[in-house]
């Protein structure tokens, strides 16, 4: 049945929005760890292909880099198998053809680049799946076009994030690494949103017209969403700027409210600074940056509580979106407490990991909210309605 | 009439000898020479408490392992002073000067402080079993960036850098207690201080300058000196706040 999203679908969308947040949390730990530059060639690992880099070597800095590029390769893999199943049994001819065509890499680049051996046996790996899995996947239908056209972006960004996490190694720049964490963050709403729209919920909820009653939120939920988005980017620059906590206290700032940014006073908050890790010196900006952070972080707990506000004279109670912001409240409080124990554990790994994952939830949550509040209409209303009992008049 | 003579001839002679040995005699030259000392309570160095993210190291080295940022001696003598004349530029003979050497030893980077001049060779070695990546992270304009792999028993790595820079860092991402700093001078008329805080500068024309002193964690301080033949002393005295 045309546009019927299969659960199976569904439930693979989720698998690569979970893996997605879980390829997050691992970039997040090589920024903490001061490891993105621990393996300094791409895309080869230490002249190795990447599959085929010694477990041995998987050590230091090394462990944390190597896996992350690992787990994105596997985010890869699963965003074009969705990708794929989206297009339905018209993508096996593609699949075959794809199959073929990495065949036939691989024998070139064998017979022209002996050396490169390990390269023409990765090809040739995911060329003959794609050749033999073409000849009986998938079977279904093709998924409604906005879904499709949506899934082709994923791995269009998908790619896209690779490539600049590869170039931010080789380019050595760190602005490439602000951009990569940020389309991280866009990826995963985009991969969540994925999964929220082939869920049979939303199905109901189109058929249910159920963005009618969160008509007067969006604006709300988009604000929020595009404020904590702001908050990551600055995060991410912080993350990016690889000089440790720029301001070593909390609540005030070098025992100020604003901590002074003068010449003088930077030069003495460096000679304070012993590390037994090789950061960059603090500057002025670095300051400033760290306290735009946490001014932010009050302005987005303002527009997070309006937001509940809002749900909560808008909404009924028991409403999942009223619920869903309610827990996105607590996720938000959550999310500043771990920011006060990421400065006072002198940004201890793990500690700022998990606040690089919970801001990502965050941002996923609001973002949703925004996509259900502005109600597109993305599966077929045919299937949904026969599943579903018409929307009951107004009125009655 | 004899002795006239004999003194032309000598005349001749030596005319001869200067003009043939001259550019190769000793100009007048002056020798700067100081001790550098420390006064107040010495910060402690930071202590790499756990080197077990790489099996490899903690084989290496056992106990836990400092950072040698203040290298103090008993009496405050004070190590790793980059000493150098102030204002300097394109004075350098580091295309000429042998190669300047530092070595990955014991997963630390040896010696901690490093000088050298713009456009000589700095061999980086790698002394250790295991792999290490080399990362050179410049601040100034015209010093590159970059980020090598260098396995254990590979080739050594050759650096040089054209712009004049203070602590230039190199960094193993893969062991991050692993930096070093390398101070890049124009000009052949800087030392840095030994372990008993003592310096020379030789070959120093004579004039007046600036000399300063620079210690990575403590900051600067300058003199004003004229050199002329002979040695010259300064001291400086860094205090701990």
């Amino acid at each position: 049945m045309r546009g019927e999203v299969s659960s199976g679908l569904h439930r693979f969308a989720v698998l690569t929005a979970c893996a997605v947040l879980g390829l997050i949390g691992a970039g997040g730990l090589v920024t903490s760890h001061g490891a993105g530059l621990a393996v300094p060639d791409w895309p080869n690992t230490y002249g190795y292909n990447l599959f085929f880099f010694p477990i041995s070597h998987w050590i230091g800095g090394i462990f944390y880099e190597h896996t992350h590029r690992l787990w994105g390769a596997v985010v890869g893999f699963l965003t074009l198998v969705l990708a794929v199943w989206m297009q339905g049994a018209p993508a096996r001819p593609w699949l075959r053809s794809g199959g073929a065509i990495l065949l036939g890499i691989a024998l070139i680049v064998a017979a022209l680049a002996p050396s490169r051996w390990q390269d023409a046996v990765v090809l040739s790996v995911v060329g003959a799946a794609a050749l033999v899995g073409g000849r009986f996947w998938p079977r279904c239908r093709p998924q409604p076009a906005r879904l499709r056209w949506l899934s082709l972006s994923a791995l269009g960004l998908v790619i896209l994030q690779g490539v600049l996490g590869g170039l931010r190694v080789v380019k050595l720049k760190d602005e490439l690494g602000i951009v990569h964490a940020t389309l991280a963050q866009l990826f995963f709403v985009l991969m969540a949103a994925l999964a929220l729209l082939t869920s049979r919920a939303w199905g109901r909820f189109e058929a249910l017209e159920g963005w009618r009653a969160l008509r007067p939120l969006r604006s709300w939920y988009l604000a929020t969403a595009l404020l904590i988005l702001g908050q990551l980017i600055l995060g991410a620059t912080m993350r990016h700027e690889h000089a440790g906590l720029a301001i070593p206290d909390f609540p005030l700032a070098y025992g100020r409210l604003w901590p002074a940014t003068d010449p003088e006073s930077i030069a003495a908050y460096n000679r304070q600074r012993l590390e037994a890790r090789a950061y960059n010196d603090i500057t002025a900006a670095h300051i400033r940056v760290h306290m735009a952070h946490r001014l932010m972080a009050v302005v987005v707990l303002g527009a997070v509580l309006l937001t509940w506000q809002r749900a909560c004279v808008v909404l009924p109670r028991g409403h999942a979106a009223r619920f869903g912001t309610g827990v996105l409240v607590t996720l938000t409080l959550l999310q500043i407490g771990l920011g006060a124990w990421t400065v006072w554990s002198n940004k201890a790994a793990d500690i700022a990991t998990v606040h690089v994952i919970t801001g990502a939830a965050l941002l996923m949550g609001f973002s949703l909210l925004a996509l259900a509040a502005h109600g597109p209409r993305m599966q077929e209303p045919r299937v949904v309605s026969e599943q579903m009992p018409a929307p009951a008049p107004a009125g009655s | 009439m004899g002795f006239m003579r004999t003194k032309y001839w000598a005349t001749q002679w030596a005319v001869a000898v200067a003009l043939v040995w001259g550019p190769h005699l000793p100009a007048l030259a002056g020798e700067i020479r100081g001790k550098i000392i420390l006064k107040g309570n010495v910060p402690a160095n930071p202590v790499v408490k756990d080197l077990s993210a790489d099996p490899n190291c903690s084989k290496l080295v056992k106990g836990a392992v400092q950072v040698p940022m203040f290298r103090v001696g008993p009496n405050g003598e004070l190590a790793d002073v980059f000493v150098s004349l102030a204002g300097i530029t394109g004075k350098s003979t580091g295309a000429t000067a042998p190669p300047a050497v530092l070595d990955q030893r014991g997963c630390m980077y040896v010696p901690y402080v490093l000088a050298i001049q713009t456009k000589q060779t700095l061999l980086v070695k790698n002394s250790d079993p295991l792999l290490h990546n080399v990362h050179a992270t410049p601040t100034a304009p015209g010093n590159k960036t970059r980020n090598e792999a260098q396995l254990a028993g590979g080739p050594d790595l050759k650096f040089s850098f054209d712009a004049p820079e203070k602590f230039l860092r190199f960094k193993c991402d893969v062991h991050p207690w692993m930096f070093a700093y390398v101070c890049v001078s124009d000009h052949p008329w800087f030392a840095l201080s030994g372990e008993d805080g003592s310096f020379v500068i030789k070959d120093v024309p004579p004039g007046k300058y600036t000399l300063e002193a620079s210690h990575r964690k403590l900051g600067d301080l300058k003199r004003e000196i004229e050199v002329a033949d002979g040695v010259v002393n300064v001291d400086f005295v860094f205090e701990a706040k």
